[in-house]
């Protein structure tokens, strides 16, 4: 028997694919669990789960217990909560890990709240300090804030595909696969009928080299377009800061930060945009960094490779004309 | 009737943008005097009661916790159509993290009485968790859908939402009474109208405390958080930045050349 409760990790999967945040996850989860001397476990939730314990166990984890059935399918938040809180109840965990994906934004709070104990959302680092007490670490007030969960167990964060990356599989490591029992009577107040994903326009965020980010610098949907079109010449994905998504200027799926997603391309130009470390932490990963702003003491101009002071709304037409001369000298030559 | 609870927050103006930092050299919180504003999301939480309103019979309920000044927002709800404002303030709800919150709300809730349905923000522009509607349907024992981005069939007991799910949707049957936290595609919330700011001046916002909730002072405010905050790092890692000067002309023509020298375009 180990002394301290397992580290867990609710996985996930869509359409039967294990998410990559899951296998970010555990390889995180390994590394906290090998400090505290105990054991990864894993909760996989699906329907044909056949091959997925294993990808799980390759990545770190020790024990999946996996809940198998055609009802599970699909994100089922009664049904889901009830099981990871059952089996949470008898387990005993110590951490418990959940990536902030939709399904885990929605079951970690209904999750923790059912099991009375604390839950930081979206954080960026997860340690543990000299009592071995985890330390989840948010961007705040300019800083990194660090926010623990002293007395109640389990300790549980969501944490952002992204964060933590891909552990090199270990085909040779081996573990336990434990079927979770799936209740008779099925809990009926509210059920997932159906899940569509649309084919988002424009280059996806999560795969772009380049990442063009606009923000309140902007000023207007005018101005919003001139950025998005600075993305198009680029052939490179839009994203955005919060302000960008609270005018209505475009989609929360192209928010960048602590909130949104996680990206790491090798070209980043963020446009209008202050350098808030809530945002930058999105970014933080890519190659080259360069931004525009008219304001020369922007704290962005601390973080980024090249920066360009000026109205970006004139600033940008003619960087996109300098871009165009440049790709057309690119095919004549 | 439809009984409809809306949970609203004051946070400080997003658009004022003066942001609190930390003071290096004392370690405290330097605040500064940003006006309290309605949470964006949950004016389109507010939103959504209103044109459930105009189908239905139903009774709009505000729920506010926050400092006294909060019931400036309250009394905006008001104008806006809601017609009861609820603040819940208290010395002893301070310091609360999103779980303390969630059952202080959940509490005043069941003290309201009767509800079929409540509306949050999904999040707020300070605090951002997303946890205070889920978490506060689970101590309620109701369901919970996040995300509601449009509301497709009002049934008797039924209603059927859609709801965010990472790039499409996710479509929702759930049984009433149940938390809803909504985006802000769900709606365009309306501005206030100066009947309104009249009209609300003759309701009165209730305020409740400790003592009328009758919930223990260790399960509410920073006694009643599981989280608390352990310490504050500096800022991480900066880049030395190359300031590009020169022409506008200049300034693109320089930035696409090193671009292409460092094989990034
Ligand atoms: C808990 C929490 C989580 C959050 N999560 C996220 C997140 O995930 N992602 C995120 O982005 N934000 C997040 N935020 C919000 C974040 O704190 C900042 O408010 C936000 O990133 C600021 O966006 P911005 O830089 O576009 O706007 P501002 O800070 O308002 O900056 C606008 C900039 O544009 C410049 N500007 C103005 N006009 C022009 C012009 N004509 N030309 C050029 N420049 C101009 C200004 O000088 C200014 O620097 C979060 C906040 C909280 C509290």
């Amino acid at each position: 028997m180990e002394t301290n409760g397992p580290v867990w990790v609710i996985a996930e999967q869509m359409d039967c694919r294990l998410l990559a945040v899951s296998l970010q996850l555990i390889g995180q989860a390994r590394k906290l669990a090998d400090r505290l001397e105990t054991s990864v476990e894993a909760v996989l939730m699906g329907d044909n789960m056949d091959l997925q314990p294993q990808q799980l166990i390759a990545a770190g984890a020790d024990r999946v217990y996996v809940g198998n059935a055609p009802d599970l399918a699909d994100y089922q938040p009664e049904l889901y909560t009830e099981l990871v809180v059952n089996l949470a109840k008898a387990r005993q965990p110590e951490i418990v890990l959940i990536g902030s994906t939709a399904m885990g934004r929605e079951l970690a709070p209904l999750v923790a709240a059912s099991l009375k104990t604390g839950l930081t959302a979206h954080c960026i680092d997860l340690v543990l300090d000299e009592n071995n007490i985890l330390e989840a670490r948010i961007p705040a007030y300019g800083g990194l804030l660090s926010i623990i969960c002293p007395e109640k167990r389990p300790q549980m964060a969501t944490v952002a595909a992204g964060v933590f990356s891909i552990p090199e599989p270990d085909e040779t490591r081996t573990g336990e696969v434990v079927r979770m029992e799936i209740p008779e009577h099925l809990p009926g107040r509210i059920q997932t009928l159906e899940i569509i994903q649309e084919e988002s326009e424009g280059v996806p965020l999560e795969s772009a080299n380049i990442v063009v980010a606009g923000g309140a610098g902007a000023g207007d949907l005018e101005g919003w377009n001139i950025i998005a079109a600075l993305a198009k010449t680029l052939n490179a994905a839009l994203g955005s800061t919060r302000p960008a998504v609270d005018e209505g200027w475009t989609d929360l799926e192209t928010m960048i930060g602590q909130s949104g997603k996680m990206v790491a391309p090798e070209l980043y130009i963020g446009v209008g945009l202050s350098g808030e470390l809530q945002h930058m932490v999105g970014i933080r990963n890519a190659k080259v960094m360069v931004a525009v702003n008219n304001d020369p003491k922007s704290p962005v101009f601390e973080q980024v490779d090249y920066g360009i002071v000026d109205d970006c709304r004139e600033f940008v037409p003619v960087l996109i004309e300098k871009i165009k001369e440049y790709k057309e000298k690119q095919v004549t030559c | 009737m439809l009984n409809i609870i809306v949970c609203v927050k004051a946070v400080p103006d997003p658009k004022e943008a003066c942001n609190i930092q930390i003071d290096p050299a004392t370690k405290t919180l330097m605040r500064c005097d940003v006006p309290l504003v309605v949470n964006p999301l949950d004016k389109n939480a507010m939103e959504a009661a209103l044109k459930l309103k105009e189908k239905m019979d139903a009774k709009i309920t505000v729920l506010s916790m926050g400092p006294p000044e909060a019931g400036n927002i309250v009394k905006e709800c008001l104008a806006l159509g809601a017609d009861q404002g609820i603040l819940l303030s208290d010395p002893a709800f301070a310091g609360a993290d999103a779980y303390a919150t969630a059952y202080t709300l959940a509490k005043s809730v069941e003290h309201v009485g009767s509800f079929d349905l409540i509306l949050c923000g999904m999040a707020s522009s300070d605090g951002s968790t997303e946890w205070v509607g889920p978490e506060m349907g689970t101590f309620l024992n109701i369901p919970v859908v996040t995300m509601v981005k449009e509301i497709v069939e009002i049934g008797d007991e039924w209603w059927k939402v859609k709801a965010g799910f990472e790039t499409g949707f996710r479509l929702v049957r759930v049984k009433l009474p149940a938390v809803f936290t909504v985006t802000r595609e769900l709606n365009a919330p309306r501005a206030l109208s100066f009947s309104g700011i009249i009209k609300a001046r003759k309701k009165e916002i209730t305020r409740w405390g400790i003592d009328e909730l009758g919930v223990p002072e260790e399960s509410v405010g920073i006694k009643g958080s599981p989280t608390i905050v352990s310490k504050l790092d500096s800022k991480e890692s900066k880049r030395a930045v190359e300031v590009i000067s020169g022409t506008r002309e200049e300034k693109a023509e320089y930035i696409v050349r090193k671009l292409a020298d460092e094989g990034v375009i």
